[in-house]
């Protein structure tokens, strides 16, 4: 079985915090990591290759320095890696950002599982999976929480909904994306990190995979930002105070009047 | 590509301090950019001097005329419509008002009993209607292709559905197929003066927010955040047109089958809609004091809410949790205890009527959402209101 896992680099979104005086993102130290839920995408892909056989290999497209993750991800026991990387990939929404994975994935050779995470933190759309599967014309299943077994090329999964869970059966080749339930995630192994620290990740650009110029980019992007500004405060609240006996009197009345109407 | 005018740039610095990718510095007093660009365009709207901009290629927009009529997809499981479809109704009547359209709602289904009359009580002109065993369960491949085929056919200039586990699933499939834009997860929907919608939704966890449209590609696609827009009051003699459609049989085949549906969590679908949250966070310190809370709550007649830090700190469980990760509440009342207000949870209440909150630290943020806001310790406070509350209904 040859599995591919996509994986992004984001901002560790811990640390990007709005600076309330200026009112703008402050990002000082603020890391790059590998979206958290990827990880857990990967790490299934290593389980089932642990338990199937076959080979996993990650891939971004990112910036040159998303290496780092695809490093990462090495050192956490998947096989192989690689980039897509050009500036003509700049600025892709979601659409483009679909065009250019499934050109790279299928530049790779025939694949029998895509995993993806469930979303990415920086923009939160969760669209590329979906996105992504229809590209490869591929059926998926999203928000997968259990992966149940693997027959005669048919997977039984969970998937989570917002009552409940779903048990899907999907033939395979397919796309998965993953929530955290999934697995917990292993740490890089000694091995893993020799065989990182050896390994050349190879970048590809657009003309290597293949690509449209015209499907890339700002340009392959239907979707543009016009306007981006921080989120409103309501700003003219009441400050009850006094003692604590006036101050809880005040707040029963407040509760009691909301809560049941005055 | 992103231009620089560098005899307009001051060199002060606004782009790079508001980049979130570190892709722009200020290099001897000029802004220079670098490959992590993605041209999200942030460092645009922060210059003041106008001396960025970024270029598009004007391409040709396809014939956005042959495109009209506002669309809403009519999400139903369990037999029962979705709140958020009644909630897009309701934006929706607005939004095809203003471009002088019709609404329309499209509804997939195994047997639409009285369905089609609720959406049309709720405000639909007229329901598109599906009605196909293989409809029954919701599937990607079936719900894609049913939808594409009818926007194929009638070219609908938006459609809307509710940011729920079944559209956030199937719609980017549809978009895709399309080639068209797609905007996850918006809280504001309008008509720009260009005619176009103009759709705004948080980003980076809710630290800012973006505003996008889509101007040369139809449909305008976008998934909505239940509990944000108001729905209309349900008017049951409202007359609307009922057109049933049948989708070719190849086109509702699919290749994943559920075989198994467990419907769990009651509470969980409570919170979203509760009236009254009383809400906790790590100002309660243990499980224990995060009691005080779900007292509060039940004499309320309220659902229990909590921040991630009290969730991941084990005291309630992961329905539980509002915000960016967790559920959207839009209560009359919503009363914050020992919650910070960082701008993930905050995202989750602020549509709230009423905002409560209580935390011993006057500068905490949670305080500039609030309605009401009291500064002192939850110990002493929530005892003595508890008690309070019960002399009052005596
Ligand atoms: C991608 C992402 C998604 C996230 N999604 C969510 C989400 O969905 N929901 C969410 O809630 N968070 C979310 N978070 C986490 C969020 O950033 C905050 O870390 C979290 O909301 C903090 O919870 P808190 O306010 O309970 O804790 P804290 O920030 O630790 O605040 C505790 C507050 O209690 C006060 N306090 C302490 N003791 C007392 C006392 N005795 N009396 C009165 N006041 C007291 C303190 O002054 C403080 O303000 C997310 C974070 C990320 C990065
Ligand atoms: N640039 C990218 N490179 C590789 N994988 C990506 C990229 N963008 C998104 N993905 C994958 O798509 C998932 C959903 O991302 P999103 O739709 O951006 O929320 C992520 O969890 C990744 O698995």
């Amino acid at each position: 079985m040859r599995i591919v896992v996509c994986i992004k680099q984001v901002p560790d979104a811990k640390d990007v915090r709005l600076d309330p005086v200026t009112n703008t993102l402050s990002r000082e130290g603020v890391k790059s990591v590998i979206n958290p839920y990827d990880r857990h995408a990967m790490e299934e892909g290593v389980r089932l290759k642990e338990q199937y056989g076959g080979t996993v290999t990650v891939i971004s497209m990112g910036p040159p320095q998303a290496k780092a993750i695809l490093s990462e991800a090495i050192s956490c026991g998947v096989d192989d890696a690689f980039l897509v990387s050009d500036r003509a990939f700049a600025g892709s929404d979601t659409l483009a950002t679909t065009y250019t994975l499934a050109q790279a994935i299928k530049k790779s050779g025939a694949v029998d599982l895509v995993l993806c995470g469930k979303q990415a933190t920086d923009g939160d759309t969760a669209q590329v999976g979906p996105g992504l599967a229809a590209r490869l014309d591929m059926p998926y299943v999203t928000c997968v929480k259990k992966i149940n077994a693997i027959k005669d090329q048919v997977m039984r999964v969970e998937r989570m909904m917002d009552d409940g869970y779903d048990e899907v059966e999907i033939e395979l080749p397919a796309l998965l994306t993953v929530v955290k339930e999934i697995n917990v995630p292993r740490f890089p192994s000694l091995r893993g990190l020799r065989k990182a620290k050896t390994f050349d990740i190879p970048s590809y650009s657009a003309a290597d995979i293949d690509a449209d110029p015209a499907q890339l980019g700002l340009g392959g992007s239907p979707t543009w930002v016009v306007k981006v500004f921080p989120p409103e405060c309501k700003g003219e609240r009441s400050m009850i105070e006094g003692s604590l006996e006036e101050i809880a009197d005040k707040l029963a009345g407040i509760l009691s009047d909301s809560a049941y109407g005055a | 590509m992103l231009l620089i005018d560098t005899e307009a740039c001051i060199g002060c610095g606004l782009c790079e301090d508001n980049c979130p990718f570190e892709a722009i510095h200020v290099v001897d007093g000029k802004a220079v950019v670098n490959d992590s660009c993605t041209l999200c365009g942030t460092c645009v709207d922060h210059c003041e001097v106008a001396a960025l901009a970024i270029e598009r290629d004007e391409g040709e927009a396809i014939d956005l005329a042959a495109w009209s009529g506002i669309w809403v997809f009519a999400e139903y499981r369990g037999g029962k419509v979705a709140q958020v479809t009644n909630e897009l109704l309701g934006v929706g009547t607005e939004l095809a008002a203003q471009r002088g359209v019709k609404l329309a709602a499209v509804l997939l289904c195994g047997q639409s009993g009285d369905v089609p009359q609720q959406l049309i009580a709720a405000g639909a002109d007229i329901v598109y209607i599906v009605e196909d065993p293989a409809l029954a369960d919701f599937s990607d491949d079936a719900y894609g292709n049913a939808l594409e085929d009818l926007a194929r056919k009638y070219k609908p200039e938006v459609i809307l559905a509710g940011a729920t586990a079944i559209a956030r699933s199937f719609i980017p499939r549809v978009a895709t197929s399309l080639i068209t834009g797609l905007t996850a997860d918006c809280t504001n929907l309008a008509i720009g003066d260009d005619g176009h919608l103009h759709q705004t939704r948080p980003a980076f966890g809710g630290n800012i927010m973006a505003t996008i449209i889509c101007p040369k590609h139809r449909p305008q696609m976008a998934t909505v955040r239940p509990m944000v827009m108001k729905a209309n009051t349900p008017d049951p003699a409202r007359q609307g047109e009922i057109i049933v459609e049948t989708i070719a049989p190849v086109r509702l085949q699919s290749r994943a089958r559920v075989v198994r549906t467990v419907f769990t969590e009651g509470e969980q679908l409570n919170l979203s809609e509760a009236d009254v949250v009383v809400a906790g966070g790590r100002g309660l310190d243990t499980r224990e004091g995060f009691k005080l809370v779900e007292e509060l709550a039940a004499l309320l007649d309220g659902a229990v809410g909590a921040s991630r830090a009290a969730v991941d700190s084990g005291w309630v469980g992961y329905p539980h949790q509002v915000g960016q990760t967790g559920k959207t509440v839009a209560s009359k009342l919503y009363v914050a205890c020992g919650i910070s207000g960082a701008i993930q949870h905050v995202i989750g209440m602020k549509s709230s009527e009423i905002i409560v909150a209580i935390n011993r630290d006057p500068k905490a943020t949670i305080f500039d959402v609030a309605d009401y806001g009291v500064v002192g310790d939850l110990f002493e406070i929530l005892p003595r209101v508890i008690e309070k509350i019960k002399e009052r209904r005596s």
